[in-house]
């Protein structure tokens, strides 16, 4: 017995020593990319990014895009920052993650303007304002500065996620109430509008930015209502 | 390694400098043919749509093919050769006194009539603004118009490319009852006379761009057009 005893207690030190590699996806792990989606997201949680979550949200599809883009420039940029970590000067770290994300999103921009050129024109500078997403600085500075390149990672992706499925709930609502659309597709039945005899009609409100803003007020408020660590005392 | 020493700090801007400049510039140069290709075939879709083809900017090659039979380069007023309409930028030209300006023209013709298309360029508020007008047979009656921006104020001076402002300038007149030139008056309201556009609400600076931009643009076309609108007639149709 004691000679078990002796052993776990020896595998314990062994523990501690060599830090034995976490599994890739460990709950810890799992956490960096979780809590962003819920309980930590930055859009409603920590209200960054609000100026492009009212901004491209009318529709679905730049929503899309840009929550893509969003992803790329997050993900890579906390992996370079990461990779950089020990080895950029502590006093021009911001100016460094200022050019990681600016160069990052040239990038983007130059790929969007080739590849998906229509739109690129419907983004337009929205683009070039991911740039001062403040999610993004916001995560270099206070995450991947002090981690690991695959935590960076994850943090990135998760924190992306969080922001899209924000952008994309409010596109959804905003393109079908506001366009009868989404992704383009008439959803709602051409015989309900009341041009064609109907009943329904377009709320052109849902196209102007204020009723993004409302989206994200009405997002929030179920998110709060639903989750209790969120209320404050 | 300190990598806080003033030295190690002027090293690794430096070096982030160049690489971050090296490989952008790499990015650059190799998109930059499916960029050309995106904007081309855009100009193609605005100088269909002004004589009301709107066709998708993929199509538009082709449809550029069937219905624009000549592009012709004037300058003073007479046809020069050597010179590829498509490819003149009129950004530049337009900054060039009258005498040197190179300005491009398309000879559309649609359903048996003959159109001419003439490229604008101007200054909005905020940045330069585009667009193309398309003058009947008669040069002088409006077909169509198209309009784009840089930079216009959404919902106000940025208002120019929609439907709304654009579908005004049909059937609009160019010339008075003495056939001399007067473009098109973009109004503050009350536009009546066949003259006349109603201009932009909030986007006044940019409408009074608009109205600039055909002045400056249109006039040096116009004793061309007078001269040979004939012969351009019988020689497209003789060719069919």
């Amino acid at each position: 017995m004691a000679d078990v005893l002796e052993k776990k207690e020896e595998a314990n030190e062994l523990l501690i020593d060599r830090q034995p590699k976490e599994p890739l996806l460990s709950k810890k792990n799992r956490k960096l990319l979780n809590d962003p989606l819920n309980d930590n997201n930055p859009i409603t949680v920590q209200v960054l990014g609000i100026c492009s979550a009212l901004a491209i949200t009318v529709k679905l599809y730049p929503a899309l895009v840009m929550s893509i883009s969003v992803l790329f420039v997050m993900a890579a940029g906390n992996v370079i920052v990461s990779l950089m970590r020990n080895f950029i000067p502590n006093r021009i770290r911001i100016i460094v993650q200022l050019v990681v994300v600016a160069s990052l999103v040239a990038l983007v921009d130059q790929v969007l303007k080739a590849f998906v050129y229509d739109v690129s024109k419907e983004l337009s500078v929205f683009v070039g304002l991911i740039i001062t997403n403040c999610i993004i600085m916001g995560r270099l500075e206070a995450f991947a500065l002090g981690n690991t390149v695959w935590k960076s990672f994850l943090d990135g992706i998760g924190n992306a996620f969080g922001y899209a499925w924000i952008l994309l709930a409010v596109a959804f609502f905003r393109e079908l109430l506001g366009s009868g659309t989404l992704f383009g597709f008439q959803v709602i039945p051409d015989a309900w509008y009341l041009a064609n005899g109907g009943f329904y009609s377009n709320n052109g409100f849902m196209l102007l930015p204020p009723m993004a803003l409302i989206t994200v007020g009405i997002i929030i408020w179920v998110q709060r209502a639903r989750n209790t660590k969120l209320i404050e005392e | 390694m300190d990598v806080n020493k003033n030295s190690y700090t002027f090293l690794f801007a430096t070096a982030m400098v160049v690489v971050v400049a090296a490989s952008l510039s790499f990015v650059a140069t190799n998109l930059k043919p499916f960029q050309a290709t995106n904007l081309e075939q855009e100009k193609m879709q605005s100088i269909l749509s002004s004589i009301q083809i709107q066709v998708e900017r993929s199509e538009a090659p082709k449809a550029f093919e069937i219905y624009i039979k000549e592009a012709i380069v004037l300058q003073e007023s007479e046809a020069v050769e050597g010179q590829d309409a498509f490819s003149i930028d009129l950004a530049k030209e337009i900054r060039k006194p009258d005498e040197k300006r190179l300005s491009p023209l398309y000879i559309a013709e649609k359903e048996g009539e003959i159109y001419y298309i003439i490229p604008l360029q101007g200054n909005g508020l905020w940045g330069p603004i585009w667009g193309y007008v398309s003058l009947k047979e008669d040069i002088n009656t409006v077909y169509g118009a198209t309009f784009d921006h840089k930079a216009e104020t959404p919902g106000l001076g940025a208002e120019i490319n929609t439907p709304v402002f654009e579908d005004q300038f049909k059937g609009k007149q160019m010339l008075d009852s003495n056939l001399s030139f007067v473009g098109i008056d973009v109004r503050k309201g009350d536009a009546s006379s066949e003259y006349e556009v109603d201009g932009i609400s909030g986007g006044t600076i940019t409408s009074d761009g608009v109205e600039a931009m055909i002045l400056d643009c249109v006039k040096g076309y116009v004793p061309f057009l007078k001269t040979y609108s004939g012969a351009i007639a019988t020689a497209l149709l003789i060719t069919e």
